[in-house]
């Protein structure tokens, strides 16, 4: 039987108006997840504002070491940033697929995301051995610690968010394209095209203004 | 407490459309891709052909060009709009924005004016011995 | 004296710097004592654990819990329990600092006290008033909001273990090693320049403390945003819940930052980077900069939901609607941006400048204002009110006029001429301790004697409810009052010794504040004790005993699990009074199976996993380290494979429990 979920209201003039004070339904609030991951990368840009701030103020303290003008290849990351902004493409097109339940679709191109992730790292990695063998490690000064921590941070975003890229294309692979793997999918597609939102910061305020 | 009588299915209870999050499109992610590559380009192009010579122009320009890319990464891969989730995502963002910008324009201002206040020289110190400093708390 | 490793020793393979020697009871009998009492105690607390068979339900219904009201409950107990430690610390240093004068050098030397009072500072602000806060807002604001739960439940769970992994790996500091000697921000010894475990319990359990944090402030806020009852606008949220929301709003915005800035630290102590040294181009003055940009907000996020408290607390105990609902709202959310711009105040005195330290000082009397707004709307609801002087309401006098007053000092120290003189005196900590100790903690009390009946179904015992409130008032101002003098005649803090001895009776002063604070405390856990024996007569039987105005009074004492039956729909500000004010009657049939999510064991696992990565990251334990690095990593991954994450309720639990209710009503009206 219908619940009677109102109770009534005498008006001044005796009228009665009827006021629902509860729901006889199970309520649905609206699914958080797209929201709260969002404000998780909100706090993720907090801890990279600080990384900023840091090299903003030490990012010229290279100890009577190379500068960057000596130090930064632009072309090695011009390379790179071409690997994650491919990256951010082929996930776009991976989660086009999604879109229509193609799971073979999605599972390749998140493949093809995360083989451009690894190469994102693989040159990180080699540029990074590069400055050490240079003498210009984290050790080295205020700038070069500034630097790594930064550039550090990133790019262990980034290898995070390919172990996460594997796991997911693994719980895709079991169990199909379901609503919960739809949403997590959802989560990764924000976090990798965060974290081009932030290479573009990484290059722009620190290789290319680096090398001014 | 109450036992668990059998499980549902993965959460299908409180979410009955059929996509999840925001809808993408083939031409919002080659719209946004085209520009990104050619607002890395420039800059690029701009740094290492050694274009502008004034540094200060130079620093402005492509502080432009990264802030009008972040624009567009946020609007065509990240499909943010006024719209989506309420306007809460729009209204955190801009918060954040304004909480990023106070840290780093605030931390700059107030570190500039402590190393001028506090170095013997404007300039840059180099290599110095470590100045060991004991602090006791007494 | 705790003495650290010697950096020349070869650490262990496998046992990284441990020795022998890292056990400090060997050579200081305080904490040897301490170590037999905590033994004794914790057998005790085992021992009934074992007799009354609880082993099992603890862990499945407390331990893995999902339940926002069972994990508010719980950040509740580790923060009073913390409060004991923090509390402890402050009696040896009121102790200390009464005796130490010329010849004596009183009982704890320098390094042990400088021990003391950071350990104080640390536990005092992360593990007793940040569990406090978080957890009234865990208990209150799903409830508030008409919800069943909050956004994220495992996470909230997580969210709690992680805080506790971080209280523990504070008080294993105590027996193993020794704690951090650099105040509660680490600002003095910074890098390489000290090399004892000391700092790293310091990092690592404010590390894994502040991802519980972070991540509870990301799931409030999605709960209030996304699962507020239907009729339930922002402007007729409870005012409790949108201090909430500022206040979780800010961690969101602050807790990075510190994050941040420990890894920064970390860095340089671990790797030799050189962020904050002397040298190769290091500035220490950055990581003041960046740990304050954190500070400043977090004293914020301590004390909007202790206002938020006292909205409550006043308008229900004035039997008026709260004054100026509107201007409070804004009030908060200024309060809120604001706070974000005040940071330089906590460093007047390191050399920015003129133009840098007045634009400051003006940011920081600006914030005063909204403040003040507030006040002024809480008299104005008190005025002409139906006024009844619960335990509650006591506390919020005692809040008003001791954080009006403490409020005033802030202002004064931001001025920054006047804060050249009083910087790091103790009349800058009198005045701390005033706003946080009136403002925060005065609140916890009230909201714990306010909202207990909500959570245990029996009142608090009001007579030393009373008791416990004058002790504290007048115990916090005898304790105080002498510091504010002693600052305005230039006494530093931190000083664990002193020549002067005219500043003795001053000092000794403050102790007996002390003493008689603790005779407060100690009311307080009679008050506990006496109201759970006296339980049946202080029973709640409708779930109103205050006759309240929020939501929260609308279910029983304790709520069921499933918070309401139905889901409230809300048609103004103070829907639970609206209701009452037309008459509602609540419906007896038509109850349905009621969607739920699974207790989980996962958040515990984590956080113990997390706890021995930071333990083995302090006795730089590498091995040990990598492995539990990659046991969390494996864990949460595994975690993830698991999709059965909920259940129902099935409808004919609902029923019983609610016919129960019904039964109790009818007998009770």
């Amino acid at each position: 039987m219908a619940d009677l979920a109102h109770s009534s209201v005498h008006g001044a003039h005796g009228a009665t108006a009827v006021r629902e004070y509860h729901l006889a339904h199970e309520p649905h609030p609206e699914n958080g997840t797209a929201l709260g991951f969002w404000l998780y990368l909100m706090s993720d840009c907090l801890i990279f504002a600080a990384l900023f701030a840091t090299w903003g103020v030490l990012g010229r303290s290279f100890a009577g070491g190379a500068g960057g003008a000596e130090l930064f290849d632009l072309k090695l990351v011009a390379l790179n940033t071409a690997f994650l902004l491919l990256s951010s493409i082929t996930f776009g097109f991976a989660m086009l697929r999604k879109q229509v339940n193609d799971k073979s679709g999605t599972l390749i191109w998140l493949a093809v995301t995360g083989l451009f992730g690894l190469a994102f790292l693989a040159v990180e990695l080699y540029e990074f051995r590069h400055l050490i063998h240079e003498g210009a490690g984290p050790q080295s000064s205020a700038a070069m610690s500034a630097f790594f921590a930064l550039v550090g941070t990133h790019g262990l975003h980034v290898t995070f968010g390919s172990i996460w890229l594997v796991v997911l294309m693994v719980q895709i692979a079991k169990h199909g394209l379901i609503h919960e793997n739809k949403r997590r999918l959802m989560c990764l597609s924000m976090f990798w095209h965060f974290l081009d939102v932030v290479w573009i910061g990484v290059f722009t305020f620190v290789y290319l203004m680096g090398v001014l | 407490m109450a036992s668990d009588t059998h499980a549902h299915h993965d959460g299908h209870h409180d979410d009955h459309h059929g996509d999840v999050g925001p809808h993408s499109s083939m031409r919002e992610y080659v719209i946004g891709f085209v520009l990104s590559v050619i607002l890395t380009a420039i800059p690029f192009w701009l740094v290492m052909a050694n274009v502008i010579q004034d540094r200060t122009t130079a620093i402005l320009v492509l502080g432009g060009f990264a802030i009008v890319q972040v624009l567009v990464h946020m609007v065509y891969f990240l499909h943010m709009n006024g719209k989506v989730e309420g306007g809460w995502t729009m209204l955190s963002t801009m918060f954040t924005v304004v909480f990023v910008a106070i840290a780093i324009a605030g931390t700059l201002w107030v570190m500039f004016h402590m190393n001028a206040n506090m170095m013997p020289s404007h300039g840059e110190h180099q290599q110095q011995p470590a100045a060991a400093h004991q602090h006791h708390t007494q | 004296m705790a003495m650290t490793e010697h950096t020349t020793a070869p650490a262990h393979w496998l046992l990284g710097r441990i020795t022998w020697d890292s056990i400090p009871m060997s050579h200081e009998p305080i904490l040897l004592w301490t170590f037999i009492a905590v033994c004794l105690g914790g057998l005790f607390v085992l021992a009934l654990l074992t007799k009354f068979r609880l082993w099992g339900p603890m862990w499945r219904d407390w331990l893995c819990s999902i339940d926002h009201k069972k994990i508010g409950i719980m950040y509740m107990v580790l923060g009073i329990v913390m409060l004991l430690r923090g509390f402890a610390d402050a009696v040896m240093m009121r102790l200390q600092q009464s005796m130490a004068f010329g010849e004596n050098m009183g009982y704890l030397p320098p390094h042990h006290y400088d021990q003391v009072f950071t350990a104080h500072g640390v536990i005092m602000i992360f593990f007793v008033a940040m569990p406090l806060v978080t957890g009234l807002m865990n208990y209150l604001v799903p409830l508030q909001i008409g919800a069943r739960d909050v956004a994220f439940p495992f996470l909230n769970n997580f969210s709690f273990w992680m805080t506790t992994a971080g209280a523990v790996l504070v008080m294993v500091s105590l027996f193993l090693g020794e704690f951090s000697t650099s105040g509660w921000l680490a600002l003095s010894n910074l890098g390489h320049q000290n090399p004892g475990v000391g700092l790293d319990y310091y990092i690592w359990s404010l590390q894994i403390a502040g991802v519980g944090t972070t991540l509870s402030g990301i799931n409030l806020l999605v709960t209030i945003v996304k699962m507020r009852a239907p009729g339930m606008d922002m402007m007729k949220m409870p005012i409790f819940t949108w201090t909430a929301l500022c206040t979780n709003a800010l961690i969101v915005a602050s807790f990075p930052v510190l994050t941040a800035a420990l890894v920064l630290m970390s860095l340089d102590r671990y790797l030799g980077t050189n962020f904050f040294t002397n040298d190769l181009g290091g500035n220490p003055m950055l990581y003041v900069n960046l740990i304050w940009i954190w500070g400043h907000p977090e004293v914020y996020i301590l004390v909007l939901p202790a206002f938020g408290v006292f909205s409550e607390v006043v308008a229900t105990f004035s039997r008026k609607r709260l004054f100026g609902y509107t201007s409070m709202v804004y009030a908060t959310v200024c309060i809120t941006v604001l706070s974000y711009l005040v940071w330089l105040h906590h460093f007047f005195t390191m050399g920015s400048g003129a133009s840098v330290n007045a634009f400051f000082g003006i940011t920081t009397m600006i914030i005063s204002i909204p403040t003040g707004a507030k006040i002024f709307n809480w008299l104005f609801t008190m005025y002409r009110g139906r006024i009844r002087f619960t335990v509650p309401m006591l506390w919020t006098v005692g809040f008003m006029v001791t954080f009006a007053i403490g409020g005033m000092t802030g202002v004064l120290l931001a001025v920054p001429p006047a804060d050249f003189v009083l910087h790091n005196s103790l009349f800058l900590i009198a005045h701390f301790h005033n706003v946080i100790i009136g403002g925060v903690v005065f609140a916890m009390f009230a909201g714990i004697n306010y909202w207990f009946p909500k959570a245990f179904g029996y009142k608090l015992d009001e007579f030393w409810g009373k008791v416990s409130f004058w002790c504290w008032l007048v115990g916090f101002w005898v304790a105080f009052t002498p510091l504010y003098v002693l600052g305005l005649m230039g006494v530093t803090r931190r000083a664990n010794h002193f020549e002067d001895p005219s500043l003795q009776i001053w000092f000794v002063i403050a102790a007996c504040g002390a003493g008689i604070v603790a005779l407060g405390i100690g009311a307080f856990l009679v008050q506990l004790g006496v109201s759970y024996l006296k339980r049946d007569q202080l029973r709640d039987h409708t779930g109103d005993p205050w006759d309240g105005r929020t939501l929260e009074w609308a279910t029983s004492s304790p709520p069921p699990q499933y918070n309401f039956a139905f889901t409230p729909v809300v048609h103004d500000v103070d829907a639970w009074w609206d209701m009452k004010k037309h008459g509602y009657k609540r419906p007896l049939s038509g109850f349905q199976a009621i969607h739920m999510p699974l207790n989980t064991g996962s958040g515990v696992v984590l956080s113990v996993l997390s706890l021995v990565w930071g333990f083995a990251l302090i006795w730089h334990m590498w091995p040990l380290a990598i492995a539990s690095f990659a046991a969390i990593v494996i864990g949460a991954i595994v975690h993830t494979f698991n999709y059965k994450r909920d259940y129902h309720i099935p409808a004919a639990e609902v029923v019983t429990t609610e016919n129960a209710r019904t039964q109790l009503l009818a007998q009770h009206g």
